[in-house]
């Protein structure tokens, strides 16, 4: 790379250059940073570029994990150059952000209070109940605090004269602060020198006072506050920020269905119970947070979010409603309400915006189509912003036809000729390019108004000349220093990273859904092995040659529909063939029992439980959900699949028992698979005992591979199968894995230990089973004719079968929902 | 005047595939006090209890009942009753009314115009809501009725007399889902449908239209006996008129309601007002049975014999 890289940036004179003044002659602020990358070697800075790059990617690789299950990852850019902004320039901009902060906090005060500022003209009512975003049932309810914005965001772009325009506020859950921070931890370390020498602000402050903010104003009784981060789930674009977020603020991330709304008043479900939730950080947009009172459809948030609110229970950040001020086309008000609320002038001027919902500002819309952005006049409408300049021919009349049919729904705004920023592109030609830029800056609420984030996201467009700068679309960000007049105390960002906080989310919150997941990851993983060992004994039987059903099979096949694997022979004429009842018994999605679908339920528990699983772990269960694909069209191919799907559920079992951390949600693992493998072997046995007399000793075989104890019955006996051997070895043995006096045993453990670590009371019906194990006379099965004794086992068994399911619902109510089961209450009744 | 008094009993009965172990229920269904309507006793009864019930009112100033439930059911039976007094509403002609046009300017946007406390009351009815839309079609349908200079009232009465006479009366062409473009395009709908109809053309024009929910007192054919829950809910629009204020029309009969009409409560559209809302927590939706009988006070023993007799007393009233 030749010396001097900064003479070879393509400066151009018709823009802001945010680095330059002029083609090699960097701004006044920027000189030490230009001096020191001319100063550093070639190599070291492709060093240093490798380094953002690897950073980024080790933590993109928790974020191209939660990002999008289906693979359609967007990656998070990092430019390894920040964005300096001086000393003396932020004073101006931070006073600006923060009083536009305040103003958008009196304005909705004002709008879900007394409405002055409709009733005395300054705001169209159009502009507040023409949106879908103002929120009626939220009417008449006041923060606790008085902050309606505890976080607020600002997007900033600056024009050719050097001047900044607010073009949009994001007031109801903004995104970019998590972003923001990670950008600050990764690009500090790249440049550590010229970081320090700049007097670079520390950005941990600003999350400190967040912090502080939503505990400090939610409402208690007296209790220390409990706040949450309230995220849509996994499939979020900006799931990533969210558990980076709750982990650096040490709130608990939770999805809607974690809290529940009792008596007005909000609660986490954990394991230990209920918890009294004080402030939730939501990242939900508004029409989310409560089906009950907003939008119906959604199953996202928490029924009766809105009536807690109202009775003042939990602060809500930002408040519900607060996504009204997202509009455009409030802009060109603003600098009126600024001076009725707040009696001051507006500091930063928003980018020129006309509302065509009146008629002189339509005109002048359609007139100056060229010069102006459309944009929808509300967010969360379906409609994309264009340059007027790029519409032509036939797109410009509908576009015009559609704004004079709805003109309250457009706004046209000034084209801003965005500022450009040096890029750093590897390339050894050309190390640097332009790219358009903006701001997005954020302010938190404090006891006396709001604090400005001392930084910024850095937003770059996706490519040169491109204009439109949108994370939802894939860009590059950098991070954002900004200089401050008096040298910066040195304060460990990895110290803060790895502080107090992670050791906060103790084990008495782990949410109720986490216990759940695991507890159902448990069942399935034991259904989809029992039933893919009964499938293929039953495929081996077929693919074998056997063309009649005999008795073997026909007990194999009671088995596997007893197990709901297989689906009821139906009507004889139109039934499938057996070859076919059973490949489908495997493949089938839409079958409620097929192994195909306990895999995909197991894969969907899986995914709630990520961060729980080890990359091992996780492996098995990516191979799972490969086994059936392509899906198996011969019974040999499926006897194929089986055997994988087997030998992966048996992994998993290790992993369950060797690889995992043995805490409370654990021990939901473990009941989850021993209250399935219960109720299956209790099953399987007395599909054996229940049988024919003649037949049984037919199925014994089967019996013995389906309970997977043959190695074991073969190695301690050398004999065909018989019955009271393999009834021991099944039902009796506590020394075999699989026995059914093993899973009662180890439920019993587990449930003790659950009662000890959670405070409840031990379900009675586990010591009942055991005994009645224990006391059973086994030789009665010495007889010739044992089918007393037989019907006596089925009937211990069918019971045994029925407790793991009573159990399960009782691990259900008490754990996980939270409600009250019926049987319990007409016991009292 | 002696006021007509009128019991309605409301049952809606929601039976589930599975057991609902939480529900959430905002309960929309205590008929509202007005200067010719009170409301003069009224309970609600549900089976299972509640573990919580409160009532507060929303931000149209309508009674809502929230109730929690806690434990396992497979069914909801909710009954509410109410005995209510009517005296004939003022009837506006429209000759006391302002025209149309000058309507529509009352409410529209001036910079720095104060708006009185009724044009911002009305404002809210001028938009877009959730099942009401604002469209240059519905505006167009309703333009012969709304000639320049008309007044108010006579051409809202217009366009309700239109719609009646186009419009097929049909339950099976909707549901509650049915967007009020396709109503439009099918010319067929029920009263709700009607109701939201009406409403987008007014709003399209620039007119504040709301949407009333409520009850009907029916008749039964000529030789027949009233039957218990033979009737339905009902709905209906309010218009608003500058100087004279809200103002009933029924397109679904082609009728300005007066002695027969009983408001619950109102709203920007069906979605404000719904008379059962809920949150389940398992469960399986299912559309509930629901049967409304509205019975005149004189007729009120002939209805009920002992066996269904409703609990409610009446209240001593002082009338």
């Amino acid at each position: 790379m030749p010396a001097g890289i900064l003479d070879h940036y393509p400066f151009s004179p018709a823009r802001y250059d945010e680095m330059f003044v002029a083609r090699g002659i960097p701004r006044a602020h920027w000189e030490p940073f230009a001096a020191r990358l001319e100063a550093l070697p070639a190599d070291a800075l492709v060093q240093r570029s490798r380094f953002v790059a690897d950073a980024i990617e080790s933590d993109g690789v928790t974020y191209s994990v939660y990002a999008d299950p289906k693979g359609l990852n967007r990656p998070w850019e990092l430019d390894m150059l920040p964005q300096i902004i001086s000393a003396e320039e932020w004073s101006v901009l931070s006073a600006a952000v923060a009083q536009r902060a305040r103003l958008l906090n009196a304005m909705l005060a004002d709008l879900y209070g007394r409405q002055c500022l409709l009733s005395e003209g300054l705001l169209p009512p159009a502009l507040v109940f023409g949106q879908r975003g103002f929120k009626w049932p939220c009417m008449g309810t006041q923060p606790t605090g008085g902050h309606f914005l505890s976080l607020y965001a600002v997007d900033l772009a600056r024009s050719p004269d050097g001047n900044w325009w607010a073009i949009a506020d994001r007031t109801q859950a903004p995104s970019g602060t998590g972003y923001a921070l990670q950008n600050r931890i990764v690009v500090s370390q790249a440049f550590p020198d010229a970081f320090r020498n700049l007097q670079v602000q520390k950005i941990a402050d600003f999350f400190r006072g967040l912090q502080n903010a939503l505990v400090r104003m939610a409402p208690t009784d007296g209790e220390t506050p409990l706040a949450v981060l309230l995220t849509p789930g996994p499939y979020n674009e900006t799931y990533f920020e969210h558990a980076f977020l709750a982990r650096y603020l040490g709130f608990p991330l939770v999805e809607g269905q974690d809290l529940t709304v009792r008596d007005d008043t909000v609660y986490l479900k954990t394991l230990r119970g209920l918890r009294r939730v004080h402030a939730i950080l939501r990242r939900l947009d508004d029409d989310f947070c409560d089906p009950l009172e907003l939008r119906a459809d959604s199953a996202l948030g928490v029924a009766g979010l809105v009536g807690a609110v109202r009775a003042g229970k939990v602060l809500v950040a930002n408040a519900l409603g607060s996504g009204v001020l997202e509009s455009a086309a409030l802009f060109g008000f603003l600098p009126g309400i600024c001076e009725r609320l707040l009696g001051e002038p507006l500091a930063m001027p928003s980018v020129a915006t006309w509302w065509c919902g009146e008629k002189p500002a339509l005109e002048h819309v359609l007139e100056n189509l060229d010069e102006l952005v459309i944009k929808p006049a509300y967010s969360g409408m379906n409609r994309q912003t264009v340059f007027g300049h790029q519409v032509k021919g036939k797109a410009r009349d509908e576009l015009v036809a559609s704004i004079k049919a709805q003109p309250h729904a457009y706004v046209g705004q000034e084209w801003v000729r965005l500022s450009q920023a040096p890029v750093w592109t590897g390339n050894a030609e050309q190390p640097l390019t332009t790219r358009s830029v903006g701001l997005r800056l954020f302010a938190a609420a404090a006891p006396d108004g709001y604090t400005v984030m001392p930084g910024a996201l850095t937003r770059v467009a996706p490519s040169a000349g491109v204009e439109v700068i949108t994370m939802q679309r894939g860009g590059l960000s950098k991070d954002t220093w900004v200089q401050s007049d008096a040298p910066t105390q040195r304060s460990s960002l990895l110290k803060e990273r790895l502080g107090v906080i992670d050791l906060l989310y103790n084990s008495g919150d782990i949410p109720s859904r986490l216990g759940e997941n695991l507890f159902w990851m448990g069942r399935h993983s034991e259904r989809v092995e029992s039933s893919a060992r009964v499938l293929r004994a039953a495929l081996t039987r077929v693919a074998g040659g056997t063309d009649d059903i005999g008795d073997e099979l026909s007990g194999l096949l009671i088995a596997a529909n007893r197990l709901g694997a297989l689906n009821e022979d139906e009507d004889a004429d139109a039934a499938p063939s057996l070859e076919a009842r059973l490949l489908g018994a495997v493949t089938d999605l839409a079958q409620p029992g097929s192994v195909a679908a306990n895999l995909r339920a197991l894969a969907m528990n899986a995914n709630h439980v990520r961060e729980r699983l080890s990359s091992d772990n996780w492996h098995v269960l990516n191979r799972l959900e490969t086994v059936l694909k392509p899906s198996p069209a011969t019974l040999d191919q499926a006897i194929g699949a089986l055997d994988q799907v087997m030998l992966n559920c048996i992994s998993l079992a290790g992993f369950a028992m060797d690889d995992m951390t043995r805490d409370e949600g654990w021990v939901f693992l473990i009941l989850g698979r021993r209250i399935e493998r219960l109720a299956s072997i209790s099953a399987l046995v007395s599909v054996v005992l229940q049988a024919d007399p003649d037949q049984r000793d037919n199925m014994l075989e089967w019996l013995l591979e389906a309970g997977n104890s043959i190695v074991t019955y073969r190695s301690r006996y050398r004999r065909v199968p018989e019955l009271l051997p393999v009834i021991h070895l099944l039902v009796f043995d506590t020394a075999n894995p699989h026995s059914v006096a093993m899973q009662v045993h180890a439920l019993k453990r587990y449930l003790a230990r659950s009662a000890q670590d959670l405070g409840h009371p031990m379900p009675p019906q586990i010591a009942g089973l055991e005994r009645r194990i224990g006391r059973f006379d086994l030789t009665a099965f010495e007889a010739e004719h044992c089918d007393a004794a037989c019907a006596r086992l089925a009937s211990l068994l069918n019971d045994a079968e029925n407790t793991a399911y009573v159990l399960s619902d009782d691990v259900h109510h008490r754990f996980f929902i939270h409600t009250v089961e019926r049987s319990r209450l007409r016991s009292v009744a | 005047m002696k006021p007509l008094r009128y019991h309605i009993r409301h049952d809606t009965r929601y039976s589930y595939d599975q057991p609902v172990g939480e529900s959430h229920q905002l309960l929309r269904l205590a008929p509202r006090n007005l200067p010719w309507q009170k409301c003069v006793a009224h309970r609600i009864e549900t089976d299972p209890e509640p573990v919580r019930r409160q009532r507060f009112f929303d931000s149209f100033g309508n009674a809502v009942d929230a109730l929690h439930f806690e434990a396992d059911h497979d069914f909801l039976a909710v009954r509410s009753e109410s005995w209510v007094e009517l005296y004939a509403p003022p009837f506006a002609a429209a000759s006391e009314c302002c025209n149309w046009e000058a309507a529509r300017d009352a409410l529209r946007y001036t910079a720095g115009k104060p708006l009185t406390r009724d044009l911002l009351e009305a404002s809210a009815f001028l938009f877009e809501s959730t099942n009401a839309r604002l469209k240059r079609d519905f505006a167009d349908y309703a333009a012969v009725c709304f000639v320049p200079g008309r007044p108010l009232l006579s051409a809202v009465d217009a366009l309700m007399v239109k719609i009646f006479e186009e419009f097929t009366f049909d339950p099976e062409a909707t549901e509650v889902s049915t967007p009020v473009a396709e109503v439009f395009a099918n010319r067929r709908g029920v009263c709700q449908d009607f109701a939201h109809f009406m409403i987008s053309c007014l709003r399209s024009l620039g007119i504040a239209a709301r949407y009333v929910s409520g009850y009907l007192l029916t008749r039964p054919p000529a030789g027949k006996k009233r039957l218990i829950g033979a009737d339905a809910t009902h709905a209906w629009v309010s218009v608003f008129c500058p100087g004279l204020g809200w103002v009933d029309f029924d397109p679904t009969n082609a009728i300005r309601p007066q002695l027969e009409h009983i408001v619950v409560g109102w709203g920007r559209d069906f979605s404000d007002v719904s008379p059962m809302r809920g949150v389940l927590l398992g469960g399986g939706g299912h559309e509930p049975d629901i049967a409304v009988t509205v019975v005149p006070e004189d007729e009120f023993t002939e209805l009920y014999t002992d066996a269904d007799m409703p609990t409610l007393e009446l209240r001593p009233t002082g009338s």
